[in-house]
């Protein structure tokens, strides 16, 4: 066996780097989105995301001098710093656009007619002429600086409080949660009794429905659009939150049913059985041992049903509207991506706001998630 | 009303719906129709147990036949009337006008390269993370990552994957990772969702991003379902590593690698968001559920838009008959 433990050592090495570089190949898209949301709309579309995890050593936008003058001796003089905001480093600069590499930091320039320019390290300038600078265009500077990186919290505040900024983004996230949570809790209850049923009663037909509940996890929900719309237009609810509730509670039924079934036929004979002896009733057994004993798949279907209706777009689409009173963020974020598809300031902030939510439950009930796939991969 | 109250009210509304329509529908049952005593106590039980499995699964069946069962035969039946001339009998008309169209025989043909690809390479991916995160120590960290896109939404990814294919004019640093590595090896910044057919495939590439972690839950949990000893026998016969995963492992979960490839090929023939999100349709990357809502909700054909549906209904169809079939031979 010599020889297979010593293929094993050296193959471990290729297996851990090829599940890294596949692990760094599926999180860096997520990444550049998360660490872009958190860069000014400047840092944004200057430089790639990458580049703002270091110190970056590049050339700037051309920065024009801007400050009141004052007058020091018989020189009129205008002092400030090119970065209030940030902490660049300058290494070299210029004045003009064919030498921006023309003067290290420190260095004094001579700009002609007795006016004299000069800037270090930090950024603070001064400049100086025989004249009043009043109604002259200020010199451009040219710099290259390193920054360190930089992060800020604006574009969340912004985002989730002003409602130009974010075009309500906030009261998005408002209607999607109002979406979900209904569409969550209320198919479960409505699945679980008829998985009883079907699991633990019998009758005449059963396995028939059984194969029909199979056959309708397929039924693409595109063709149900239509009919219901029409049909909730008859019935007075026309499109609003309890079309949305309702289509989601149908849409969400067979899968509810399957997963609870397959759970509940695996629940021990003997304990409904001997229940069953014992004169409880039918609607005792079901409330008292199948629904806790349940928990795990509940839980499974609860977060799928969960993710299914915070992430769907289509059927709010249809059954809620387009208004921009009952929008939710992923109908938000289409709009976004086609009036501001430039500003990735707030599409990457508004994107992670409503990824937010779906990544929190997934990471904190991912075991329930994994179980409920291995029990009903067939949607 | 402010829609949040609304809907709590509709949680405790449905709840206490569903658990006051169970208890009371019970207790009728059982102390008035037809009570378990007096003279004709054994035959009023038999006919109770025959109705209550259908008052427990009265609501279930309700909605299933209202939402699923019933919009498929309307949806054929729109599919052949004509909405402008009142919901006339047209027969087969809409399908001949959808058929005459370009766009469509586009989203025909863009539907059978993602029918191919997607699942290919989710499933490829997929069967691979498994099979390398299953042999180290950080496996289930690594497993959780990769599984991790599963919880984004379509629109979402697509926003991060239209970051990645971003484009800056030429001459300034590029945004988009896929720009950068292009430039830094020489090319010239391309509008990537423009080239034609080539997008395509990059919208495909956001889809197989997501499924990729499905297919390595299930095929990770197969894998370790395999019998060690079919293994062992395969390493003492002098198999390779490479032997063992293709000519043991791979045959013993085919059924598995299956039940992934057609759970993938649905959500394929379903995909909507990302189209609508990163192209709409534009530059030949139209796809039939994307023609389909064009037709509905921006042209209001609806004769033309059900068609569309019946057309995927009908690509669906093998897989629900395969399905029904495997359910049943289970239960026997």
């Amino acid at each position: 066996m010599d020889n297979i433990a010593g293929q094993k050592s050296t193959l471990t090495w290729a297996v851990h780097i090829s599940v890294l570089v596949l692990v760094l190949a599926w999180v860096f898209p997520t990444l550049g989105l998360f660490v872009s949301s958190f860069r000014t709309s400047d840092q944004i579309s200057s430089s790639g995301w990458w580049a703002s995890l270091t110190t970056q050593e590049r050339q700037l936008p051309a920065i024009r001098l801007s400050g009141d003058e004052f007058r020091d001796a018989d020189l009129y003089v205008i002092e400030g710093n090119l970065f209030p905001e940030s902490e660049s480093t300058v290494t070299a600069w210029g004045t003009s656009s064919r030498a921006p590499e023309a003067f290290e930091a420190g260095h004094t320039a001579d700009l002609g007619d007795g006016e004299t320019l000069s800037l270090d390290e930090t950024g603070n300038f001064r400049l100086s002429g025989p004249e009043s600078w009043d109604g002259k265009r200020l010199p451009r500077v040219f710099t290259t600086a390193s920054s360190p990186p930089e992060f800020t919290l604006g574009n969340y505040v912004n985002v989730l409080t002003s409602d130009t900024a974010g075009a309500g983004i906030g009261r998005s996230f408002i209607n999607t949660l109002t979406v979900a949570i209904p569409a969550t809790v209320i198919p479960i209850l409505v699945a679980a009794f008829a998985a009883y049923a079907l699991a633990w009663m019998d009758f005449p037909g059963r396995s028939l429905l059984i194969a029909a509940v199979v056959g309708l996890l397929v039924v693409p929900l595109q063709l149900a659009l239509i009919p219901l719309l029409q049909l909730h237009n008859q019935i007075g609810i026309g499109k609003g939150y309890l079309g949305v509730w309702l289509a989601h509670t149908g849409f969400g039924l067979p899968l509810a049913i399957y997963l609870l079934r397959n759970y509940m036929v695996g629940l021990p004979r003997d304990i409904i059985e001997n229940a069953r002896v014992d004169g409880a009733s039918e609607f005792q057994i079901f409330v008292k041992i199948i629904l806790p004993l349940s928990f795990p798949a509940l839980a499974s279907f609860a977060i799928f049903q969960f993710l299914w209706t915070w992430n769907d777009l289509l059927v709010a689409l249809v059954f809620l509207g387009t208004d921009d009173e009952t929008l939710v963020l992923t109908g938000r974020l289409v709009n976004l991506m086609g009036s501001r598809g430039g500003q990735w300031e707030i599409l990457a902030t508004s994107a992670f706001v409503s990824i937010v939510v779906p990544l929190i439950v997934f990471f904190a009930m991912q075991k329930y998630l994994v179980r409920g796939l291995l029990a009903g991969s067939v949607k | 009303m402010h829609p949040a109250i609304m809907g709590l009210i509709t949680i405790v509304v449905g709840v206490g719906g569903c658990i006051g329509y169970f208890y009371f529908s019970n207790m009728l049952l059982d102390k008035v129709l037809f009570p378990p005593s007096g003279p004709n106590a054994g035959r009023n039980i038999n006919r109770a147990n025959m109705i209550r499995p259908w008052l427990f699964l009265f609501p279930a069946l309700f909605a299933l036949g209202l939402y699923l069962a019933y919009p498929v035969f309307a949806t054929l039946w729109l599919s052949l009337t004509d909405r402008d001339q009142g919901g006339a009998f047209v027969g087969l008309a809409n399908y001949r006008q959808m058929m005459s169209e370009d766009k469509f025989w586009e989203a025909m043909r863009n539907n059978m390269f993602w029918l191919v690809v997607v699942p290919a390479m989710s499933t490829g991916f997929g069967l691979l993370a498994a099979q390398l995160t299953d042999r180290i120590s950080w496996g289930n960290f690594a497993k959780s990552l990769i599984f991790m896109p599963m919880a984004i939404s379509f629109v979402g990814a697509s926003v991060i994957w239209k970051l990645i294919y971003d484009t800056r004019p030429e001459g300034t640093d590029q945004i988009g990772v896929l720009n950068a590595l292009w430039v830094s090896m020489g090319g010239a910044p391309q509008q990537w969702l423009t080239i034609i057919p080539w997008n395509n495939f990059l919208l495909m590439i956001v889809l197989v991003w997501i499924q990729t972690g499905f297919a390595m839950v299930i095929l990770s949990a197969a894998l370790r379902g395999i019998p060690e000893e079919t293994i062992e026998a395969a390493i003492i016969d002098g198999a390779s590593p490479t032997q063992i995963f293709f000519k043991i492992k791979v045959p013993q979960i085919m059924p598995t690698i299956v039940v992934v490839w057609t759970t993938i090929t649905l959500v394929v023939l379903k995909v909507f968001d990302i189209v609508l999100a990163m192209t709409n349709g534009q530059w030949e990357t139209q796809v039939l559920a994307n023609y389909m809502y064009d037709k509905l909700f921006r042209a209001f054909d609806w004769g033309v838009g059900s068609a569309s549906a019946m057309v995927i209904m009908l690509l669906v169809t093998p897989i629900l008959v395969w399905n029904v079939r495997n359910a049943r031979r289970e239960m026997r």
